[in-house]
């Protein structure tokens, strides 16, 4: 139930982010979900892609510095409380989110959230027991 | 007050440094095993010194020397006759040390209490002291040289902006000592303030610990209607009041009578021709606990034997600091080198030893970046993580150099790597 996110550091100057996106486009690598993180100095751009083995080679090779992390996906509805439902799971089980993002999957209808978490072996078990339907990896590369 | 010694001829001035040269030779060859070295080395004895000329011979002393014989190596009286110990920074976490007798801040006293003569200070004025007081010379330093002037002095120390301003109007200032730079931030703080500058009982600033130019001067000057002075010093050779501007403003008074100057090529080691740009090398001629032969000051001036047309004074004139033979970089009037930067960065596993330093000057401030390139080892994609390491270095960093630094985690590889010696600096500041 685990999906692969690429996280990469950037400074904060113009054009940092053309340089990454340059680099997967030459590579037919297509980003299925991105979030960027950002403080005064730095950023981290989170990404999801179709290819992640591909892309994690091409981009250490091109010398950015990045990490992979593992993340969870969760399918929602996309109507009003449909995010609320599933945090009520977290809160209730006091599991922290270290940050999470969403996507709209236009073949379904609905709202893919990529959430962090420290344990994510606990976090899937809470999910899926309160009915949350989970993305597996491939999944998420193809949508 | 006039003190005779500054209007010496010529020759009685050179006849007074060779006899203070040879005293002063006898006690460090007698006491500290550095020199008697260099004497042994030479085959010379401190008796065949016949004329100013022969200390040409000896090797030069530097901050390297006194790391090597930290802390007290360089001592040539025993501890009980200390009175004091100050330092300032090495080129690695280690600071140099100095120590003074009850004689030597006498002398300290004195050429301290010339210095603010010089400038046309006098018994009757207030002396506003914001030069720290502590390990570093500046505040203790002109403390004294008040006293034995005999003014008032209102020991503030450094920083507390509003509290200066106040007690400036209150006790009605007139003499400030501080670096020029913070001079500068103070006039400006005063207008924030409400307080227009121009309008203190200011007369007299004396500053310096930093490199600073005319255009400085003439800013600082127009801002608080006040005349400004560079005064000169290094707590290697005694602290502040080695050499000091008088009303001509056109080069600063060493007092030769107690430091003795040269200015030699950093290169040869050869005296340069008088006027010429090279390294002030100063010798001690009278201090006890910590006197030093041929000490290399690693600034850049030149210097002229001239009589000055502006006070009468026969006192050699070196110029502003035009430079450094180092990497030293002078911060806030505090000392940094970026060594001491690297032996904290080595220490942190987290981060490459590749750095970047980028000096700037943010209004009268001056602000030191160090651009730290993150280990891709560490590198967490949790933006807390990476703060609390840039805050961590900030600390380690600020720890070693005793001033405010910024941090900048920057990308691995993105430091340019140089051949050979790395440009580790970027002074932005026009001074």
């Amino acid at each position: 139930m685990h999906v692969k996110q690429i996280s990469i550091f950037m400074e904060n100057r113009a054009g940092r982010l053309e340089e990454i996106t340059s680099v997967l486009a030459k590579e037919n690598i297509n980003i299925r979900a991105i979030s960027l993180a950002d403080t005064s100095d730095f950023g981290i751009l989170r990404l999801i892609v179709n290819k992640p083995v591909d892309a994690v080679e091409i981009l250490r090779k091109e010398g950015f510095t990045i990490r992979e992390n593992e993340v969870i996906a969760c399918v929602i509805e996309d109507r009003p409380g449909g995010l609320h439902s599933m945090l009520e799971l977290f809160a209730k089980s006091e599991l922290s989110i270290e940050y999470m993002y969403g996507f709209f999957e236009r073949h379904t209808d609905k709202a893919v959230m990529i959430i962090r978490v420290n344990d994510p072996a606990r976090a899937i078990k809470i999910l899926l027991d309160g009915g949350v339907e989970l993305l597996r990896g491939e999944q998420v590369y193809s949508l | 007050m006039k003190y005779k010694v500054e209007y010496l001829e010529p020759d009685d001035l050179k006849k007074l440094q060779l006899d203070r040269l040879r005293e002063v030779s006898m006690h460090l060859y007698n006491n500290v095993a550095y020199y008697r070295e260099a004497f042994n080395n030479l085959g010379m004895k401190p008796s065949d010194i016949n004329s100013l000329d022969d200390l040409g011979n000896l090797p030069l002393t530097d901050k390297e020397t006194l790391r090597t014989y930290y802390p007290f190596g360089m001592f040539s009286v025993p501890m009980s006759l200390v009175r004091e110990i100050h330092g300032s920074s090495g080129t690695t976490g280690k600071p140099t040390v100095v120590a003074y007798t009850e004689n030597d801040i006498k002398v300290w006293s004195e050429v301290m209490a010339r210095s603010i003569a010089c400038t046309g200070g006098t018994y009757q004025d207030i002396i506003q002291n914001a030069y720290g007081y502590g390990l570093f010379t500046g505040g203790l330093g002109v403390h004294y040289g008040a006293l034995e002037l005999g003014a008032a002095i209102v020991p503030m120390s450094s920083g507390g902006s509003k509290r200066q301003l106040q007690l400036m109007q209150d006790f009605k200032t007139t003499i400030l000592t501080c670096t020029p730079s913070y001079s500068l931030y103070l006039a400006e703080f005063a207008e924030s303030m409400n307080i227009d500058p121009k309008k203190t009982t200011l007369k007299i600033g004396i500053l310096g610990a930093e490199p600073w130019s005319d255009g400085m001067r003439r800013e600082i000057e127009e801002i608080w209607n006040i005349k400004a002075y560079d005064i000169y010093g290094l707590s290697e050779i005694i602290g502040p009041g080695v050499a000091v501007e008088c009303e001509g403003q056109h080069g600063l008074h060493i007092w030769a009578d107690h430091f003795l100057p040269e200015v030699i090529n950093p290169e040869t080691g050869k005296p340069v021709a008088e006027g010429e740009d090279g390294m002030l090398v100063i010798t001690t001629l009278t201090k006890e606990a910590t006197p030093f032969l041929r000490y290399a000051t690693k600034d850049i001036v030149s210097m002229t034997y001239e009589k000055c047309p502006a006070c009468g004074r026969t006192s050699p004139r070196i110029s502003r600091i035009k430079g450094r033979t180092d990497d030293m970089l002078i911060i806030r009037g505090i000392n940094v080198f970026p060594s001491q930067i690297e032996s904290v960065l080595l220490e942190i596993e987290e981060t490459e030893p590749h750095y970047q330093l980028v000096v700037s000057r943010e209004g009268a401030l001056d602000e030191l970046e160090v651009q730290v390139e993150v280990n891709e080892k560490f590198f967490s994609d949790e933006i807390r993580t990476l703060e609390a390491l840039g805050k961590r270095i900030k600390q380690e960093i600020e720890n070693v150099l005793s001033i405010a630094v910024k941090v900048k985690l920057v990308e691995p590889r993105t430091i340019t790597r140089s051949e050979g010696k790395a440009k580790r600096v970027i002074d932005k500041r026009n001074i």
